[in-house]
């Protein structure tokens, strides 16, 4: 690759370029082969190397590195969530975030704001404290907040009763936040290849190499390649790799979309969620407003959405933070997420032996790259699930055994 | 957004419909018969293509009317529409 004569700063990490080997070619055969080099594809491969020591593995990626969900979502961190299960594996990925900086040895913003979550009805209030308490029996730290209080920790949300959503009240988690997305993903890269792993761009898998129910290979626009285990973490595309391998998976691929503002004073140094009016908003460390829509309705792989919805979610945003009126929205964007019917992801085993899936993500998948990396890794090492994402499992979809997490989180997740 | 031609009203704005999912998802015969897969398999698994996929929609508000139309997943072009308990047309691919 060319060279960049850019000034390298104290304040900026080192070009991608020369994190990992930016045109790698993929070698005859692997031990495991990871299809997608988002977040949780490179943490796979990074916990392979370090907790379990395989490192002859390849990250196979059709575009390029994190370029899909994991350089589109909105960054926000929190373990909160309603059933053990969940709380099980989010508070993990939390854990690890904590120290994720000084163990990877490379700068992630990693920021513990808190994550406010609003309540706007009595209904709603009753969910939120259902959730509050939840975490407490957890040992998920959790906070219940006043409308004053909401108002002591971020000045310009708007308590008034006499809007169409008025505040009643939050849940607050004071070590969620949030962290700079690439940098989290160019530093698991890096450190994965430093240990040994290759990762290989513009790279498209076209099919999979099954003999006698087990995974042999896969074919990819780069040639076939050979390995003993594979695991597919594909987010939005994953019903389309399941399909060549010949099974089913309950998911649904649909924009999520997203919005950055120009650059603002300090206004806000929490992130701030409402799952009932779709708003979602923190305040990155150069200023932009970085703020989340709901999903579109349809199904979609386009990575864009429509205008309305992003309406929508500002007319919101305006009447909870009136100070938004004046702040120009730069850019929209859209990633196309990957929705199981319970909104809890699906980790673990196949119908094809060796292959491994990691994906059902959803709106919400950014928050768990570290645990989910974890206990994939784990996964594909022992062939047998994680103890942690053992409750994930496909066939839960036939037992029954359902996280409904829908219920749970809303759609801000 | 999408302009999603309705089969009774013609073409309308998204904000007018709701979305139904992928359309011909008939309840299963022999329901009483079925195993937890065969279940699993209707309550759960759609097709989720990446192409043209016929789904259904709702003009939730013009006519209020459910009907089925081709859409490509790819780049949200639309196919032909047509009315339910109608002949399928072909897919456009």
């Amino acid at each position: 690759m060319a060279t960049t004569t850019r000034r390298r700063t104290v304040e900026l990490p080192d070009h991608p370029d020369f994190l990992w080997v930016a045109d790698q070619k993929p070698k005859k055969s692997y031990d495991v082969i990871i299809i997608g080099a988002g977040g949780h594809g490179l943490a796979t491969a990074y916990y392979l190397a370090k907790n379990h020591g395989i490192t002859n593995v390849a990250v196979i990626e059709k575009g390029w590195l994190a370029g899909g969900n994991m350089g589109r979502n909105t960054t926000i961190i929190r373990s909160n969530y309603l059933w053990d299960e969940s709380a099980g594996i989010y508070d993990h990925s939390l854990k690890l975030w904590e120290n994720l900086e000084e163990e990877v040895g490379y700068e992630m913003f990693f920021s513990q704001r808190g994550v406010m979550t609003l309540a706007h009805s009595v209904s709603d209030v009753r969910s939120k404290q259902r959730n509050f308490y939840a975490n407490h029996v957890n040992a998920v730290d959790s906070v219940w907040l006043t409308p004053n209080e909401i108002k002591e920790i971020a000045p310009i949300v708007n308590i008034s009763e006499d809007i169409r959503y008025p505040v009643m009240g939050a849940t607050f988690q004071p070590r969620g936040g949030i962290a700079k997305h690439d940098w989290v993903a160019w530093g698991y890269a890096k450190a994965a290849a430093d240990m040994g792993v290759d990762i290989i761009q513009n790279c498209e898998v076209t099919g999979f190499k099954i003999v006698d129910g087990k995974v042999q290979g896969i074919k990819t626009t780069q040639g076939d390649i050979a390995a003993n285990k594979v695991g597919m973490v594909a987010a939005g595309h994953t019903s389309v790799l399941s399909k060549m391998a010949g099974f089913d998976v309950p998911l649904q691929s649909r924009p999520l979309q997203a919005l950055v503002s120009e650059l603002n004073e300090q206004v806000l140094d929490t992130v701030i969620m409402s799952g009932a009016v779709h708003v979602y908003v923190s305040q990155a460390h150069k200023g932009e407003l970085v703020m989340g829509a709901g999903t579109d309705s349809y199904n979609s792989y386009a990575q864009r959405g429509g205008f309305h919805v992003i309406e929508h979610q500002l007319a919101a945003a305006c009447e909870l933070f009136p100070i938004f009126e004046r702040a120009h929205m730069l850019r929209t964007w859209g990633g196309i997420v990957d929705i199981a019917p319970d909104a809890s992801p699906i980790i673990g085993l196949t119908p094809v032996e060796n292959l491994f899936i990691n994906s059902g993500w959803g709106t919400g998948g950014f928050k768990a790259t570290p645990g989910s990396g974890w206990v994939m890794a784990a996964t594909i090492a022992s062939g047998e699930p994680d103890a942690l994402a053992k409750p994930y499992a496909l066939d839960r979809f036939i037992s029954g055994h359902l996280i409904d997490e829908h219920g749970a989180a809303g759609v801000a997740h | 957004m999408l302009h999603i031609p309705c089969p009774y009203c013609g073409p309308r704005d998204e904000t007018e419909f709701h979305y139904g999912s992928e359309a011909h998802v008939a309840y299963p015969e022999n329901s009483a018969n079925l195993t937890d897969e065969e279940w699993a398999k209707f309550v759960f698994i759609r097709s989720n293509p990446k192409g043209w996929m016929a789904e259904r929609w709702v003009h939730s508000a013009g006519c209020r009317r459910w009907f089925n139309v081709w859409r490509n997943t790819i780049n949200h072009e639309f196919g032909p529409s047509y009315k339910p308990f109608t002949q399928q047309p072909k897919s456009p691919a």
